[in-house]
């Protein structure tokens, strides 16, 4: 299987903007989420976040916080989720990049944990509350795993630590569009504009915009100030929790064909039509 | 071989990424990490600046009513002698004559003098018990600043006492529903508003957990207890105190007292958790006695967690000590053999409530009741006379209502 920095050179290559759906696993249950995995996979997804549920969200707006107590509150367990992704992520293009606070991993002990989430089929990480200077350990085992650990660089971030935070992500450098938790901003900030030159004057790895992007006119802005990847995760949570699971994943799937559209260029668009 | 030096150095010092031992750090998202930098160099830059430590000391003294008293509880000393006329002298540590009644208010105070130097104008904090955030509210109004205090919905039922008068003194109180509705659930909201806002705003956070520097800072600005207290225990006997007791949620009061005798190694420290209904049973607050290591609140420390790494609710009579986790310094104090800790159930603190009551004319907070219930299970085991200063944390006008319902039925 790929990794997620070939992935990425594979889309740079053909002058892709990647698109990174991400969705809560267990909400409304993980058979839904196992079939908005494939979902994803096929309609315009290039990776693919899934994350874990967690007691105490610290970096999630509410829309995430909800399907996490909801997903939790049926009981998800991290080995349920990953038995359904060893069953599922064979099937897949995208390559799965697991979300999950430290606390999950730390108490199964990082090596058991990482052998769990490899032998089901997990291509990358990110840990929201495991900033640089605690992420060195999980770094480094991970990389025997051919696990790749993306750190966040945050608008708050100083020059100093956009630096080292770049050299040391791996797959691709997952830069927080906004001073805030996950959620759905009716504006994507200039700010982000001027952070996607900042981080790009100091790294050649891909650049992957995150929280706060919804819709299709936000991820198409993302793409022209030059970023890599356009991560949306309220909007398909939203999604899935709206209504039955199969209106939600007809709902997914709608919002994951907008977006691909909305950052993939005309010329391509017509290429793949012709195709 | 340890040199004390050396134990004197790491007790007392986090390390540079903020460990004692290998608790504590900084686990938050990378949005919070320049915070928790600039609020360290501010705390760098202040806590030896001498206007501001007139300017705090002042306060301490015609605010607060510092320094508190060490009074000799003779009536409850009398209870726990033995027939011969020997045992326990004990001595309580009045924090709960201090200004909105509980030793909170120390570091709200040097906390908010420090946010106004660093600029922010809008402060946050998170509450159990009510008194952290009366604390805050407090020192917002004295300052003029903008305060936001987050608190579980069940909370609010049960201190509405401390949410009517945080209200009164102008902070706006918003309900947590998440979780229990209870301390946790606050603080990780509270946590959330400062990633969102943290460019104007300082989170006042209220005991000693949290990301680094906070359990140092907080400890730093409640060691004050632990200072006066070495003075008056010179001046009233010439001598240090034999034991320390405390109650632990987090753990603010305990530290403050301990700080000062960490390297007394004469001094027999002792912390004081909640057992709720029992340690054996899923209803407890009892961190240090039943937890395991992980990651809350962005630090790494004692936790209350489940086979799948989930946080647990945790449970106590006491709003105050209703937390599944507990200040770093803490978890290395106990590992390190310096501090013992033991637990209390809901009913042993209740009956310690009544005997405070009863035989002082004192109406402890029921976080204190469960220090003062400890005394049941400590005093039979002691030889002599030794000195035992329980720190009196805070009054328990709040819980009064609390308790009336329960003793009724």
């Amino acid at each position: 299987m790929t990794s997620i920095s070939d992935s990425f050179q594979t889309l740079r290559d053909r002058q892709q903007c990647a698109l990174i759906p991400f969705i809560t696993a267990g909400d409304p249950n993980l058979e839904t989420t196992a079939e908005a995995l494939r979902i994803l996979d096929r309609n315009g997804a290039d990776f693919i976040e899934l994350g874990v549920p967690y007691s105490d969200p610290l970096a999630d707006g509410p829309v995430i916080q909800a399907a996490a107590t909801r997903a939790l509150q049926r009981g998800t367990k991290l080995e349920q989720v990953l038995q359904m992704l060893q069953t599922v992520s064979p099937s897949l293009k995208a390559p799965i990049i697991l979300f999950t606070y430290y606390n999950p991993i730390l108490h199964r002990g990082i090596k058991t944990f990482l052998t769990q989430i490899a032998a089901a089929g997990v291509r990358g990480l990110v840990v929201p509350d495991l900033p640089l200077e605690e992420a060195a350990q999980l770094i480094q085992t991970a990389a025997s795993f051919n696990i790749e650990v993306i750190l966040l660089v945050a608008p708050t971030s100083s020059q100093d630590r956009i630096i080292a935070i770049a050299r040391q992500s791996q797959g691709f450098i997952y830069l927080v569009s906004v001073t805030g938790v996950t959620g759905i901003r009716s504006q994507i900030q200039d700010r982000v504009k001027h952070l996607i030159t900042d981080l790009r004057s100091v790294t050649d790895k891909p650049i992957g915009v995150g929280f706060g992007i919804s819709g299709a006119e936000q991820a198409h802005q993302i793409r022209e100030w030059g970023a890599d990847a356009v991560i949306v995760g309220s909007a398909f949570v939203k999604r899935l929790a709206q209504s039955t699971p199969t209106e939600g994943l007809q709902a997914v799937e709608q919002l994951c064909r907008e977006l691909k559209t909305a950052i993939t260029p005309a010329s391509l668009q017509q290429v793949g039509a012709a195709k | 071989m340890v040199s004390i030096q050396n134990i004197k150095t790491t007790t007392q010092q986090p390390d540079s990424l903020g460990r004692f031992g290998k608790f504590g750090g900084k686990y938050v998202p990378e949005t919070l990490m320049p915070a928790l930098a600039e609020l360290e160099t501010a705390y760098q830059q202040y806590r030896h600046d001498p206007n501001f430590q007139t300017q705090l000391q002042n306060l301490l003294r015609d605010y607060v009513g510092r320094p508190s008293p060490l009074y000799f509880a003779e009536r409850l000393t009398k209870h726990y002698a033995r027939p011969d006329g020997t045992g326990a002298q004990i001595y309580l540590k009045r924090e709960d004559l201090n200004h909105t009644g509980a030793h909170k208010i120390n570091n709200a105070l040097a906390q908010a003098l420090l946010a106004k130097r660093m600029g922010k104008q809008r402060i946050i904090a998170e509450t159990g018990a009510g008194q952290h955030g009366v604390a805050t509210a407090t020192v917002c109004a004295l300052f003029g600043l903008k305060c936001v205090i987050y608190m579980g919905i069940h909370d609010m039922e049960r201190q509405a006492l401390n949410v009517f008068r945080m209200k009164l003194m102008g902070a706006e109180v918003r309900p947590v529903e998440a979780g229990t509705g209870t301390l946790k659930d606050a603080t990780s909201e509270a946590i959330r508003d400062w990633v969102t806002n943290v460019e104007t705003t300082h989170y006042i956070l209220g005991s000693v957990a949290g990301p680094h520097p906070y359990p140092m800072m907080v400890r730093d600005f409640h060691a004050v207890i632990g200072q006066e207290t070495r003075a008056q225990c010179q001046e009233k006997w010439g001598g240090l105190p034999d034991i320390l007791l405390a109650c632990v949620g987090g753990g603010s009061n305990a530290i403050g007292l301990f700080h000062e005798f960490m390297d007394e190694s004469a001094v027999r420290m002792i912390g004081v958790e909640a057992a709720g209904e029992g340690v054996d049973t899923q209803k407890h607050a009892a961190t240090l006695t039943r937890g395991q290591v992980g990651v809350l609140h962005g630090a790494m420390s004692y936790l209350l967690q489940d086979d799948d790494g989930q946080i647990i609710e945790a449970h106590s009579i006491s709003a105050g000590l209703d937390y599944p986790g507990v200040g770093p310094e803490h978890s290395y104090l106990k590992d390190l053999g310096r501090a013992e800790y033991y637990s209390v159930t809901d009913e042993q603190s209740l009956e310690a409530f009544q005997k405070l009551s009863q035989l002082e004319g004192i109406i402890p907070a029921l976080e204190t009741a469960h220090a003062i219930a400890y005394l049941e299970i400590l005093c039979p085991q002691l030889d002599g006379n030794p000195k035992i200063v329980i720190n009196c944390s805070g009054r328990g006008d709040k819980d009064v209502q609390t308790v009336a319902k329960i003793l009724n039925h």
